[in-house]
């Protein structure tokens, strides 16, 4: 069994005690635009990055439309709070580098690197994680990516955006934007007038990565926002793994995090996403935390492709995400494993869509929701069969489990079906840790803290499944860590 | 611990137990010794599982008035998982079913916890499973059982020979069986008598409550208390439960009214 912690950390009994252990600030310079966004920061963000010329076309017309939405959010979802003030946050902060930026390891600030080792994710050659390629991306920029040279050897591209922009321009042209277009949502929008980095890969054909890859995304500077922009491209017949992992220091005032994930798999290609989120969820009264709006969608392209989402989500104030796949490809395949925890006044509304536009196109949803303290949890997903989908199948599960009497979990399914031939299920139950169960627990000698965590771990268990094994085990660490305090 | 062996294993005094408004038990008295076997007998609503279950602590069971010390100590004033560590165990009538959580998983966390209260190690995994293979068939059940969930899609049978396996795997020093015999066919009620007696030896004591004589067939008690509406009305040896099922509860009712 590894020790390692990818997003937790290495917990001992006596810090369990405490409360957000990711929430230390790294001390390092920064430098940032002004405060609000205008087409001036469009501009500099744009040229920061020494960007051609398309790309900063995309995304001035994407802040034009976004302008003409007149900040007006959508509102449909079952999350209050207040208006976010657009203005009032900086749009672009990056750790001061370099004039050309490091070179490689060695020219990273060595501050930065003992932050990321902080976070249990080790970028130095000596350290690095076995069998982890990782992107560690602070605030907006990618500090490091580590095994490249390996990775290189096998023709797969993995590097930051920027660097994607600079080196392989032609595929970032071809994909960005093609699974969701400027013009899909607010939030997307905004990330494409401003992202800043986030991740690209990209599996030639007949290649099946040998490695995980993985991003780190950290936000660090204060009221900023953090829009990135990660792209998976898996060619013909290829395989990727790929994991993020997210964390945030502990403010007193909200951040935002509007993020946009493309997926595309081409015949017969695999793609496996699995995101453990574990942003700022704000304190016990509500303040702070971070308001998580993201927009993640795969397209299974081809014949025989799939795309598989994993999302463990225990972090964030505000979350709202729906990663989606839209089945193109004849006979692919879609799945959606979620567990979403919440806890004092945490609100999550997310869920997924699965659009079947092939024929024979498969699509899986298992949902779970936790609820605890005064928290919100809703699962919002959407099942369409398009008239050319003949043959397809889908598969839908919500599971709510609530723990005290004070929280609340809410299941909105949508279902459309335009073609006969569909078959669909859907299976939704709502439970409670029962005194019952518990007491049985504590007959056994197992204290009510454990037990909660023991139950809760149990109704988890079909989705900590799908994780790669190290995730699991962070993953379930987190829950731990999220409910502490709340019961017993 | 001379001293301590000395000591009644459980030493009931006067025990009022009410649930909601209503109250079960009015007055209980009971000493059982280490080494001893002692059946509670009684009619269906006489306050039987209520004993049990208020001794273990069970939360809507509330203790209107009354003492209890096991082995010399106040077990009212522990917690429920305190009084499990120290030994008490409760074999569930009704065994609750856990989704998800791995039995074996459940039962290593419950020797574990025992474990660490009496200042030991953690136990590895290998040796836990050593330990569950030998009780798996020391007790004779289904090895399969311990790799599924808790209890779940269990028959009536398995989830009683789940909580004699568990037994078995903690060893208590006071054994309280909750109609463990009720709904079992006469092979499970063999296995788990046979659990049962496995387990006694002269350091501990088994409580046993039942409705029916017919375990008592399997597990000879010392003693045979007659539980009628939340009092101990008699008291006697392995001959009064022949008694009872010869006569009937109403019997018991006519000669102490």
């Amino acid at each position: 069994m590894s020790t390692q912690r990818i997003i937790s950390r290495n917990t001992s009994s006596e810090e369990l005690v405490s409360d957000y252990k990711w929430g230390f600030t790294i001390d390092i310079e920064e430098e940032s635009a002004p405060k609000g966004l205008n087409e001036d920061i469009v501009r500099l963000i744009s040229s920061k990055k020494e960007e051609p010329e398309w790309l900063l076309e995309w995304r001035l017309k994407a802040f034009r439309h976004w302008m003409r939405q007149n900040f007006e959010e959508p509102s449909w979802a079952h999350l209050h709070h207040p208006t976010i003030d657009f203005q009032n946050i900086h749009y672009y902060a990056a750790p001061k580098v370099k004039e050309d930026g490091p070179k490689s390891l060695d020219e990273v600030d060595p501050e930065l690197i003992e932050a990321f080792n902080k976070l249990g994710i080790p970028l130095d050659e000596q350290k690095k994680m076995t069998g982890v390629a990782v992107d560690a991306v602070l605030d907006s920029v990618s500090v490091a990516t580590t095994y490249q040279d390996m990775l290189e050897k096998s023709g797969i591209i993995f590097c930051s955006m920027s660097e994607a922009v600079k080196n392989h321009p032609e595929l970032v042209r071809k994909y960005l934007g093609s699974v969701v277009p400027y013009t899909d949502n607010f939030y997307a929008t905004l990330n494409s007038a401003v992202f800043s980095d986030g991740s690209f890969a990209y599996i030639p054909k007949g290649v099946r990565c040998p490695i995980e890859l993985m991003t780190y995304f950290r936000i660090n500077a204060e009221e900023s926002g953090q829009f990135e922009r990660t792209l998976i491209v898996a060619e013909e017949a290829s395989y990727v793994s790929y994991l993020e992992g997210c964390t945030a220091p502990m403010r007193k005032s909200t951040q935002l995090h509007a993020a946009v994930v493309e997926l595309v798999a081409l015949d017969d290609a695999e793609i496996k996403y699995s995101t453990l989120q574990n942003w700022f969820p704000g304190d016990k009264e509500g303040n702070g935390g971070v308001y998580n709006f993201v927009t993640k969608r795969g397209k299974a392209a081809g014949r025989n492709s799939k795309i598989s989402w994993t999302q463990v989500e225990t972090g964030s104030a505000i979350t709202w995400k729906y990663p989606s796949v839209v089945l193109q490809g004849d006979n692919s395949v879609g799945e959606f494993y979620s567990v979403a925890l919440v806890n004092n006044y945490q609100q999550a509304d997310t869920g997924t869509k699965m659009i079947h536009i092939g024929k024979n196109t498969k699509s899986t949803i298992v949902a779970k929701g936790i609820s605890a303290g005064k928290a919100e949890n809703t699962y919002r997903g959407l099942v369409k069969i398009n008239a050319s989908a003949s043959g397809a199948k889908n598969f839908t599960q919500c599971d709510s489990l609530l723990v005290g009497d004070q929280c609340g979990a809410h299941t909105v399914p949508y279902i459309e079906v335009k073609n006969p031939t569909a078959q669909m299920e859907h299976e939704a139950t709502t439970s409670k840790v029962s005194d019952d169960q518990l007491f049985y627990c504590q007959q056994r000698g197992i204290g009510v803290e454990d037990a909660h965590y023991m139950i809760i771990n149990g109704f988890c268990r079909g989705i900590f499944q799908e994780l790669p094994f190290e995730f699991a085990m962070e993953a379930s660490q987190l829950l731990k860590v999220s409910l502490e305090g709340t019961v017993g | 611990m001379a001293n301590q062996a000395a000591l009644p294993m459980l030493q009931v005094t006067d025990l009022r137990v009410s649930v909601g408004d209503q109250e079960i038990l009015k007055g209980v008295n009971l000493t059982v010794n280490a080494g001893e076997v002692h059946a509670i007998m009684g009619p269906n609503g006489s306050g039987k599982s209520t004993l049990a279950n208020s001794l273990a602590g069970r939360p809507e069971y509330n203790v209107v008035s009354g003492q209890v010390l096991y082995q010399g100590e106040d077990l009212l004033s522990l917690e429920p998982e305190d009084r499990a560590r120290r030994g008490l165990f409760l074999a569930f009538q009704y065994p609750m079913e856990l989704p998800g959580v791995r039995a074996w998983q459940f039962l290593k966390a419950a020797v574990d916890a025992k474990r660490q209260h009496n200042g030991d190690e953690e136990m590895s995994a290998r040796d836990f499973d050593q330990y569950l293979k030998e009780k798996v068939s020391q007790v004779d059940i289904d090895p399969e059982l311990s790799r599924r969930n808790v209890n779940e899609g269990f028959s009536g049978g398995e989830k009683k020979r789940n909580e004699i396996l568990q037994m078995a795997m903690l060893e208590p020093a006071l054994a309280l069986l909750d109609e463990t015999d009720s709904g079992l066919d006469i092979d499970a009620l063999r296995i788990v008598s046979d659990g049962v007696n496995k387990l006694r030896n002269p350091s501990n004591a088994v409580v046993l409550v039942t409705h029916y004589q017919r375990i008592l067939n399997y597990i000879t008690p010392d003693f045979v208390h007659v539980l009628v509406d939340g009092r101990i009305v008699r008291s006697g040896g392995a001959d009064l439960a022949h008694e009872l099922e010869e006569k009937g509860y109403d019997w018991i009712r006519e000669t102490v009214s």
